[in-house]
């Protein structure tokens, strides 16, 4: 499959995640939502991966192994991002019973 | 590389030591200790002192711009220690997990001053963001540390979305899928619209996260909202050291193209200044008014990143020290203070005069006045930018915008020197006078001597 399909749906699962972030309300869907831009990212990396690889497997062996090995580093990260993230959204959950995005602009002044 | 393995390492110990001492004394001491260590070892790698040989593969580059840098950013947070412990303390319970916390951040900006690959800016990156995180919501019960929690976390959790779009993009228009900074290096890499394309959600993300506007809008709500010593570190010390990453992807990935993205860098600074400074005039609150200074202190910042010549080194490492020292200075009075409206000055030098005058001296750094550290640095940017040689407007935008902070920061002068009121109690012991006073003497002398600072990047160590 040419790479282009992969960088558009990519792209698609990335702008919706943005969709999502910027209109939703409720901090866990928020937090889905970038998820989903993390993991359509994953998924451009593992296609590009492969692409270099094709094009370069006769003269490198190893080629593009570093676009899998990052996709390992961004799960990580988002691992510990997820475990503060939540913490965050429980302790704000304690203290205000709601853990709608709007009800925090209220509080502002 | 041995700053970045100690202060991991003495993360963990502080953690740790605060299940065995419960006196706030030793656990300050230790920390003190620790920044102290840290600053020995970087500058013995300075001096070409690297206590561990491992392959890095090439991914991080260690030159004395990074290394100076990090060494800026640990004197600061040594300061930080020195004036704010106390109200470290104050914030909560869990005094040893924030220095520990703070100490995982410091790893952070060593990886990010010295990163050689796309890689580590994305793990330096996140090894600062996630831990200051925990820190702007270190006042559990506190509904505005709450809410700026949890925005700073929403807010860095996208903006890092973005940039790792922009690094896969990179990655895909690389021939030989590397991520490099060489390689990504235009010269090998043709410009293709997938290579622009990457390199624009870079600048937008990193925008993003040094606060330039138009990327700003969390900034204010942040910093008002954080216990305000964590402000203080959020605003300085991490804020300097991610310009110096901004700075050095900008200058060794695409700075071969330069001319193509020099515009958006200039219309970025434009809108940064222009709006970091007018809604700081508006503000009722010195904390806030100083969240609104810290982005337009960020939009003369950028003036390194779209002139990237030897003025600009030195200028952003001028910048980066006068800078942390005098905010750094001005949130901890603040910190002692109850109340943070701009008439919580009033009177203040009546009866404190010598914390007065010494607040004096701050603002005076970060309105840029002369004799002051803060005047080279400005100096040093705006010549940066003239020696590009196009663009001069922007230079002229920039000292209309100069003045226009006066405005601010003389408020706060003129409210302790010239407005009777009833004076705060400020809870300061001497020791916290004779550091004030000691960091607003390093100040000066920055001002009168920058030489001394900006010639240890050009001292060639046996």
């Amino acid at each position: 499959m040419p790479i282009n399909y992969y960088i558009f749906l990519a792209v698609a699962l990335f702008c919706i995640g943005v969709a999502g972030v910027l209109t939703r309300r409720n901090a866990i869907i928020i937090f889905m939502c970038i998820e989903l831009m993390l993991n359509a990212v994953n998924l451009l990396l593992v296609a590009f991966s492969k692409m270099h690889y094709k094009a370069l497997a006769a003269n490198q062996p190893d080629a593009g192994i570093n676009g899998q090995i990052f996709v390992f580093f961004i799960m990580v990260v988002a691992a510990a991002e997820v475990s503060v993230g939540l913490a965050i959204i429980v302790m704000m959950y304690r203290n205000t019973h709601s853990i709608d995005v709007n009800f925090l602009n209220r509080l502002k002044h | 590389m041995n700053s970045i393995i100690f202060s991991a390492i003495w993360g963990i110990v502080m953690m740790f030591s605060g299940l065995f001492s419960k006196s706030k004394r030793s656990l300050q001491t230790f920390a003190v200790v620790g920044l102290i260590l840290l600053l020995v070892v970087n500058t013995l790698e300075l001096n070409g002192d690297h206590f561990f040989n491992i392959d890095l593969h090439n991914m991080l580059y260690f030159a004395p711009f990074g290394l100076l840098s990090n060494s800026i950013a640990f004197a600061s947070t040594l300061i930080f220690f020195l004036l704010s412990s106390t109200d470290i303390f104050e914030t909560g319970h869990n005094a040893a997990e924030y220095f520990a916390l703070i100490f995982f951040v410091l790893c952070g900006i060593s990886i990010v001053t010295s990163f050689n690959t796309l890689l580590m800016l994305f793990l330096g990156i996140e090894i600062i963001s996630i831990p200051l995180y925990i820190l702007t919501g270190a006042a559990k019960k506190d509904l505005k540390s709450n809410e700026a929690s949890l925005k700073y976390f929403l807010m860095g959790a996208f903006s890092t979305g973005l940039m790792l779009l922009g690094i896969a993009f990179l990655y895909g228009a690389t021939p030989n899928g590397s991520f490099m900074l060489d390689d990504i290096a235009v010269g090998r890499t043709a410009a293709s619209p997938l290579y622009m394309i990457g390199l624009l959600l870079l600048l937008v993300s990193m925008s993003f996260k040094v606060s330039a506007a138009p990327f700003h809008f969390w900034t204010p709500d942040v910093y008002d909202g954080a216990p305000t010593v964590f402000t203080s570190f959020m605003a300085t010390i991490v804020k300097t050291g991610v310009f110096i990453g901004f700075i050095r992807l900008f200058g060794d990935a695409f700075g071969q193209m330069q001319s193509r993205w020099q515009l958006f860098v200039a219309i970025i600074i434009a809108s940064t200044l222009f709006i970091g400074n007018i809604t700081a005039v508006f503000q009722q609150s010195v904390k806030r008014m100083l969240a609104y200074s810290s982005i337009a202190q960020a939009g003369f910042m950028l003036f390194a990143l779209l002139a990237l010549n030897n003025f600009a080194k030195e200028g952003i490492i001028l910048y980066a020290a006068a800078y942390n020292l005098a905010t750094i200075g001005i949130f901890a009075v603040l910190g002692k203070m109850k109340d943070y409206s701009f008439e919580g000055f009033n009177g203040l030098a009546k009866s404190y005069p010598g914390i007065a005058l010494v607040t004096t001296i701050f603002l005076l750094s970060l309105a840029g006045i002369p004799l002051t550290a803060g005047f080279f640095a400005k100096y040093y940017m705006l010549a940066a930018a003239l020696e590009t040689g196009n663009f001069l407007w922007l230079v002229i935008f920039a000292v209309a915008c100069a003045a226009i902070s006066v405005y601010y920061y003389f408020r706060i002068i003129q409210a302790m020197y010239f407005k009777t009121g009833e004076p705060q109690q400020l809870k300061v012991g001497i020791g916290f006078q004779y550091a004030l006073f000691a960091v607003a003497v390093i100040v000066i002398v920055l001002g009168i001597f920058p030489q001394w600072l900006i010639n240890e990047l050009y001292v060639i160590y046996v």
